[in-house]
């Protein structure tokens, strides 16, 4: 008895050092976070104020009010919205299909091609925009949502069909195999037996997608000139290089920003961690008991 | 267990359906403007001559290899590439592991971590700026308090590189937790039961049973990552604000950034941007070489 109470009091003890450190590490995450949120409800018009205190000394909604009421902030949303979604979809759509042909079928090229998929990971951006934007100029396609989403959706597709291919490896052959024995065609199953296995999948590249096209400015900034057109990245860009003292906008702008995916990580979590693992997990998965 | 092998269907017709629409996405936006920026990069444009631009041949390779401020970017962006990597990799493993302990609370620590991740990264990078600002970011107020004398971060070239390099590990450490809590999923327990029944201490475990099996999962992980922070524009740029002080704080893909977009070298930095896929695709396929996990990938 004296014996088992050393035991739980050594587990006891790790598990308070282990909560620690990982509080330690919260902090660490959470506090550039926590400092936009802060200054998006302070008073402060102090460009990154100093202190260090956890709360503003005067909570005010004043930026928020700011934000919607005088700047094309809604209009910015819709911009990147549209964009948003049609990447996501584009996304979803073709890598679901391009990841099922490379882990099903052989055929001339397959490997070459998988290889050339990481290697346009390499490719610094830069190397694509030049020419893509002499191109655009010439084609009459500069300035528009369709240049934008087509862009994004090549800088998300590799990744997206990588991940949708070591998925669908570790999805057991045997249902779609006696559906074609049946007499279904490789569409037919492809819809009604492979895709609602892969979901998790789904989850992660919809998200990964999602991400992207939400925050991504480096390309965004030079495909795209007219205000108009502005996706949120650059419309909040432009109220930090209006002026100084719109910090607490820009900040209130970043929270709204930052809200859908947040909601939308809490939504996928489950679904995520256990999507991310690479081929032969899931299949372990299912026979062993984990959270 | 593994279904690493696909079905032997002789039916290329099939498969060409399913590949197809992407890959006409990826060459359409990738590589027909990789080919024509393989066509400029032999060529003298720029904003001068850019609609009467020639054929130079090698003159812009040798310009930048003969440069020797190409090596020392080299040396430095190596250097940042490798101490992100050690620090993501070692940090990304520690945090999961710990993470995945029975403890109170680990889905709360899981959204709190993963949180720098969510967040758009052009907010994150600004706002390190901030805190790394001279007079009054939070850094050298801290620094302050603690009777230390205020760092010039941003101000110079290898403050700039640290600064730079805290924020990277702060925005990439998440995608590294998440993927090795996955594939921490992947471990079968009784392995642990039965190691502990052997009398097997906790570094034992972790070392025999934890990191060889987390090894499919780290080093596609690893490649794309230092892929990626080879790569990293976005920090480097809005961090530093490109390049600030007097482009002293560029890597690579910054530097090449600057002189295409900024200054419209256009020949010049179409063939820099050849160069780094060049060095970029001599260390994946050293590093795929040696791993040979890409082979089961592949298959």
């Amino acid at each position: 008895m004296n014996k088992s109470g050393v035991f739980w009091g050594r587990i006891f003890q790790t598990r308070i050092a282990v909560i620690l450190i990982l509080v330690v590490f919260a902090m660490w995450t959470v506090f550039p976070i926590w400092h936009v949120f802060k200054l998006s409800v302070g008073k402060s018009d102090l460009f990154f104020s100093s202190n260090l205190t956890l709360l503003p000394t005067e909570l005010s909604l004043d930026s928020y009010r700011k934000l919607f009421l005088e700047t094309p902030f809604l209009h910015w949303m819709i911009n990147s919205l549209i964009i948003t979604a049609s990447v996501t979809i584009t996304g979803l759509f073709l890598a679901a299909l391009a990841g099922y042909g490379f882990s099903r079928f052989k055929f001339r090229w397959r490997k070459s091609l998988l290889f050339g998929m990481i290697a346009t990971q390499m490719f610094p951006v830069t190397l694509i925009l030049l020419p893509l934007i002499v191109i655009l100029v010439k084609l009459n396609l500069s300035d528009t949502f369709f240049a934008l989403s087509a862009a994004y959706s090549a800088l998300v597709l590799p990744f997206c069909i990588w991940q949708m291919k070591t998925y669908y490896d570790t999805v057991p052959r045997s249902m779609e195999e006696a559906a074609w024995i049946d007499g279904s065609s490789h569409w037919v199953t492809f819809y009604k037996i492979v895709l609602p296995q892969i979901t998790p999948a789904l989850a992660i590249i919809g998200l990964f997608s999602f991400i992207t096209a939400w925050g991504e400015i480096m390309m965004a900034a030079v495909l795209v000139q007219d205000p108009d057109l502005f996706t949120l990245p650059l419309g909040l860009k432009s109220i930090l290089s209006g002026n100084p003292a719109d910090i607490g906008v820009f900040a209130a702008g970043a929270v709204v920003v930052t809200l859908p995916v947040i909601l939308l990580f809490i939504l996928l979590n489950r679904m995520l961690i256990s999507g991310f693992a690479p081929a032969g997990f899931h299949t372990f998965k299912k026979t062993t008991e984990n959270e | 267990m593994k279904n690493h092998h696909p079905i032997q269907i002789k039916s290329e017709k099939v498969a060409i359906w399913f590949v197809a629409p992407a890959l006409i996405v990826t060459s359409a936006v990738i590589l027909i403007p990789f080919l024509y920026n393989l066509v400029i990069s032999f060529s003298d444009m720029n904003l001068v001559t850019f609609y009467r631009w020639n054929m130079i041949g090698f003159t812009n390779y040798s310009d930048i290899l003969f440069d020797s401020g190409f090596w020392y970017l080299l040396f430095k962006t190596v250097l940042w590439t490798g101490l992100n990597l050690f620090v993501l990799v070692s940090g990304g493993i520690f945090l999961a592991v710990l993470l995945n302990q029975k403890i109170p609370g680990s889905i709360f620590f899981k959204i709190l971590f993963i949180l720098p991740w969510v967040v758009p990264q052009y907010l994150t990078a600004l706002v390190w700026k901030g805190i790394f600002n001279y007079e009054s970011g939070s850094v050298n107020t801290f620094l302050l308090k603690l009777n230390l004398d205020p760092v010039m971060w941003l101000g110079s070239e290898w403050g700039s590189f640290w600064a730079t390099l805290v924020t990277n590990v702060w925005l990439s450490l998440p995608f590294m937790i998440v993927v090795v809590l996955a594939g921490l999923q992947t471990i079968p327990k009784n392995l642990y039961e039965a190691a502990e029944l052997d009398g097997a201490g906790f570094w034992f475990m972790f070392r025999r049973i934890t990191l060889p099996l987390l090894k499919p999962v780290l080093i596609p992980a690893i490649i794309l990552s230092g892929i990626w922070t080879f790569n990293n524009l976005n920090v480097i740029w809005l961090v530093t604000d490109g390049g600030f002080p007097s482009d002293q704080s560029h890597i690579l893909v910054s530097w090449v950034y600057k002189a295409g977009l900024s200054s419209f070298r256009i020949g010049y930095a179409a063939a820099y941007g050849i160069i780094i896929m060049l060095v970029l695709l001599f260390f994946s396929w050293q590093y795929i070489k040696k791993s040979k996990t890409l082979e089961t990938i592949f298959e």
